[in-house]
């Protein structure tokens, strides 16, 4: 195990350089600058803009600075942003706290959601409950995140006015009043990222369950005069949810994804919205990082999907 | 009223025999515009009266939470290194200038005890030097005083080109001088009628020396003090979170009495426009938002949720559209568009009258901007004394096509008007922007039917308007016939502003196209005027000459510019919050004045 997991993380090491060498590549393609705002504003003289860009090595060729950035990266520097002027990793870690609860949040609902609406709609299939509760689901992940983040914002800020939709990190009051706030703020984001996940996930649920369900051994179970609660918690849903999990920590990645769009709408300072300003402002360094941060999470998650599903069903073995 | 009759009428008001009210009252029956008047008092040294604002409340605080939503988040807070508005925007909040621009572009002391006129000695009579006055008992956050020592340190260090201060031009050319613990002297090297610049409004916001002295030039970076201001403003830093928000308390201890009335201070950053919009003028969780961008109709729906309204305050920049004098389409020495070249049509003036006659300039006041886009036969609109009255816009294609016929332009089989084997076939670009794409399309439909073909062209804004060499889409390239682009303004005085079309300034491979005229626009008595106005020391003269450049660039005989909307700056505001803003400043420029009512 401990040598499959270290061997696992040594492949891990050409793959991130190789995606590190393909985002580098491309930011250094695409096309902008980030001072291009100086370049527009008629009171900074273009030698202003050309000191920044030697200062900041923006004229060198893509291949020095790569070099550049991986040698200070592997030494943990991760450079320091062009707009703020301030070391990436700070700016990652002001954004990380939010971004988690957010994601951390919205799994926990998808979960309880789609766990019990999965397993019920599967233990009565094609029952009233097992029509809506599928119809729902098609419904719920074919509607994109900004799409329902903007209906909720309509009704639940504008006609309704029950919840602010302006989302703000450090919130003044305390006590209760300080929870009350932040579960208020949180509610729509994490509603929207929640229900989207849930929706795909409940169709999972559900497949894995019915596979389950028909094996001879809860047959067995059943002939042996166990209750029905006992015979789908114990012995079905646990089997039925193997594969559930390693697809959670598989759509991590994904729904880091998904919150950049959700974190734009809501203004919640996480990373997602970090990446989508920094790309509006070619602040590469920063895009550079929270771009590969995502595509650490996807290895990394990636390997624990395998190590769990190894973990959950000791029929496989890791070689 | 001839000139010697002004300036006689002028002594009387300094001799005290007439009101300066009377004076104005005059003027403006005249038909001079209010600030123009005022400027010539001004001139002939008659002191001004301070700008009266409506500030009601009685003593400081009170006032709860200012809350403001700026779409775009500031990222740092150094004023001299403040990439966007947003950054000088917030920064402004803690940092002051000596003084700033108030709404008609007037000036306004803030850490200038009095403003530097001819009367009191602050302004040379050779235009060599200004001398400002600091106010006394100003402290910094941390509670050391503000000195000459400070002003001075802000000259070098923004001075500095280790620094790269973005302010630099401000800086670079002059000399401070410090005179004792509350004078400074600025000199020129040569008579500058536009003295207010160092100092002044949006780059001119000051900096602690005991903070920032160890952090000069190329150290500038690493300074703490960049994310976490300590200047003289009305609000003091509790926290900020760049990309995201800043929050601040009222400082107790600022220099103007009664003053912030609120007790906190908040500016929340990112997203989007219209639901910064909604934010104020609907649901009302905000009481300010910046940079309204958004389309006019939007606004009026929003505007009904009743909790707020949008303002539009005058300012300078203006959407327009460029024909180029050069030819785009053939190479010489390596370049295209190169002044070498003439462009084979719009070298003709019936072509460029043409164009002219053809840019619906009232459908799209009407149908896309509304009213943050104001029709305008010129390209320098404001501040009101540098308008000029000698232009005025039409749409007539029947006009056109009389002009086009006229000057042997015929129309051949596909319908195009053709002259010698060239065709009015032009390729019209601009950056992608919704309202951009409608006005192309207005331009093309009317030079369809006057026998011109436009090739609508639109580039992403990241690469339309970026300093990339490399790339051929680049605004000052100008690789194209026609181009269209809102143009900045941001100072009231346009001597910056309208270097745009000398042409020294033109945008050519050897200077990187880096020239500031994408145009190509070159002109010999424009050169020469406005060379005439970098020295007048005469406001008024100064001011007639502006108006003269600004007929030539748009003018029949050579002109190549034409402007289309002027862009007044847009904001939404709560109904109950009370603010002044000025379109030659920053958006926060007084907001220790700011308060509610209601």
């Amino acid at each position: 195990m401990g040598y499959y997991i270290l061997r696992r993380l040594l492949i891990a090491i050409p793959s991130l350089l190789g995606i590190s060498v393909v985002l580098f590549t491309v930011l250094a393609l695409a096309p902008g600058d980030p001072f291009e705002e100086l370049a527009t504003n008629p009171a900074v003289p273009p030698e202003v803009r050309m000191a920044l860009r030697a200062k900041f090595g923006l004229d060198d060729p893509v291949a020095v600075r790569y070099v550049r950035w991986i040698t200070a990266m592997a030494q943990g520097d991760w450079g320091f942003s062009f707009v703020s002027r301030i070391n990436v990793d700070d700016l990652i870690l002001q954004r990380l706290g939010v971004t988690l609860f957010v994601i951390g949040t919205s799994q926990i609902l998808a979960l309880l959601i789609a766990i019990p609406v999965g397993v019920i709609a599967a233990t009565r299939p094609y029952s009233l409950f097992d029509q809506i509760a599928n119809t729902l689901a098609f419904v719920g992940f074919s509607l994109p995140t900004f799409f329902t983040g903007l209906l909720f914002i309509l009704i639940f800020s504008i006609w309704l006015d029950w919840l602010p939709f302006v989302y703000q990190a450090d919130i003044k009051a305390t006590g209760w009043q300080w929870y009350w706030q932040h579960i208020r703020q949180a509610i729509m984001p994490i509603a929207v990222l929640g229900l989207f996940q849930g929706a795909s996930l409940v169709r999972y649920v559900r497949s894995a369950v019915l596979d389950v369900i028909r094996l001879d051994y809860v047959t067995t179970a059943r002939a042996k005069g166990l209750g029905e609660r006992v015979v789908i918690v114990k012995h079905v849903v646990r089997n039925a949810l193997i594969p559930v999990v390693t697809l959670v920590a598989l759509q991590m990645p994904a729904i880091f994804g998904g919150a950049i769009v959700t974190e734009q709408i809501f203004r919640i300072p996480g990373i997602g919205s970090l990446l989508i300003s920094s790309i509006l402002a070619n602040d590469t360094p920063v895009i550079m990082a929270v771009t590969f941060v995502f595509a650490c999470l996807v290895v990394l998650f990636n390997l624990i999907a395998d190590i769990l599903y190894g973990w959950l069903d000791p029929r496989i073995t890791f070689r | 009223m001839n000139e010697h009759e002004l300036r006689a009428l002028a002594g009387e008001v300094k001799e005290g025999k007439l009101s300066r009210r009377a004076f104005i009252t005059r003027m403006v029956a005249l038909g001079l515009t209010a600030p123009m008047a005022s400027q010539m008092l001004d001139f002939v040294g008659v002191a001004r009266a301070d700008t009266k604002f409506n500030y009601k409340p009685t003593k400081r605080g009170g006032g709860g939470a200012l809350r403001l939503l700026w779409w775009q988040a500031p990222t740092l807070l150094n004023p001299h290194f403040a990439t966007g508005t947003k950054d000088q925007d917030a920064s402004r909040v803690f940092y002051e200038p000596l003084a700033g621009w108030d709404a008609d572009g007037n000036l306004v002391a803030i850490l200038a005890a009095e403003i530097p006129s001819r009367e009191n000695g602050g302004l040379a009579a050779d235009g060599k030097s200004v001398t400002w006055k600091l106010k006394q008992g100003v402290k910094w956050h941390d509670g050391k005083p503000f000195t000459a020592d400070d002003v001075v340190f802000n000259w070098e260090y923004a001075a500095d080109p280790a620094t790269s201060a973005v302010s630099t031009a401000s800086y670079k050319d002059v000399k401070v001088v410090k005179v004792d613990d509350f004078t400074v002297r600025v000199e020129f090297t040569k008579p500058t009628p536009f003295w207010a610049d160092a100092f002044v409004g949006t780059r001119g916001m000051l900096i602690p020396k005991h903070l920032f002295a160890e952090y000069k030039g190329e150290k500038s970076r690493d300074a703490p003090t960049n994310l976490k201001p300590i200047g003289t403003g009305p609000y003091k830093l509790v926290d900020f979170k760049p990309g995201d928000m800043i929050r601040a308390d009222a400082n107790a201890d600022y220099h103007v009495a009664n003053q912030p009335y609120f007790d906190t201070f908040e500016m929340k950053g990112g997203g989007d426009a219209v639901s910064a919009a909604r934010a104020v003028l609907q649901t009302g969780e905000y009481d300010y938002a910046w940079n309204m961008q958004v389309e006019d109709a939007i606004l009026k729906r929003l505007e009904t949720g009743g909790k707020g309204a949008v303002h539009v305050v005058p300012g300078g920049n203006i959407e327009f559209i460029q024909l180029n004098s050069t030819d785009p389409w053939t190479e010489v020495d390596g370049e295209r568009a190169s002044i070498k070249t003439k462009h084979p049509a719009f070298s003709d003036p019936a072509v460029r009258q043409a164009m002219m006659l053809l840019v619906d300039r009232k459908s799209v006041e009407d149908h896309i901007y509304g009213r943050t886009g104001v029709a305008t036969a010129n390209f320098l609109n404001n501040p009101e004394r540098y308008n000029s009255k000698n232009t005025k816009f039409e749409f007539n294609v029947a006009k056109a096509n009389e002009l086009l016929d006229k000057a042997g332009w015929k129309k051949g089989a596909d319908g195009i008007r053709e002259k010698g084997g060239v065709k009015l076939k032009f390729v019209y670009q601009t950056s992608i922007n919704a309202p951009r794409q409608k006005n192309q399309a207005i331009v093309k439909q009317a030079a369809q039917q006057a026998g011109i073909d436009l090739e609508l062209k639109s580039v992403v804004a990241s690469v339309f308007f970026s300093s990339d060499v490399a790339n051929p889409d680049t605004y000052p390239k100008f690789f194209a016939d026609m181009q269209m682009y809102t143009t900045t303004m941001t100072q009231p005085d346009p001597e910056l502003f309208m270097n745009q079309y000398c042409s020294w300034e033109v945008a050519t491979k050897d200077n990187k196209w880096q020239g500031r005229n994408a145009a190509r626009f070159r002109n010999d008595e424009y050169d020469k005027v406005y060379k005439e106005a970098q020295a007048e020391l005469d406001p008024v003269k100064r001011a007639a000459m502006f108006i003269r450049m600004n007929d030539i660039v748009v003018g029949q005989e050579n002109g190549t510019i034409i402007p289309v909307v002027y862009r007044p700056r847009a904001h939404a505001r709560s109904n109950t919050l009370r603010a002044d803003v000025s379109g030659w400043d920053n958006d926060t420029w007084a907001i220790a004045r700011w308060y509610r009512e209601g």
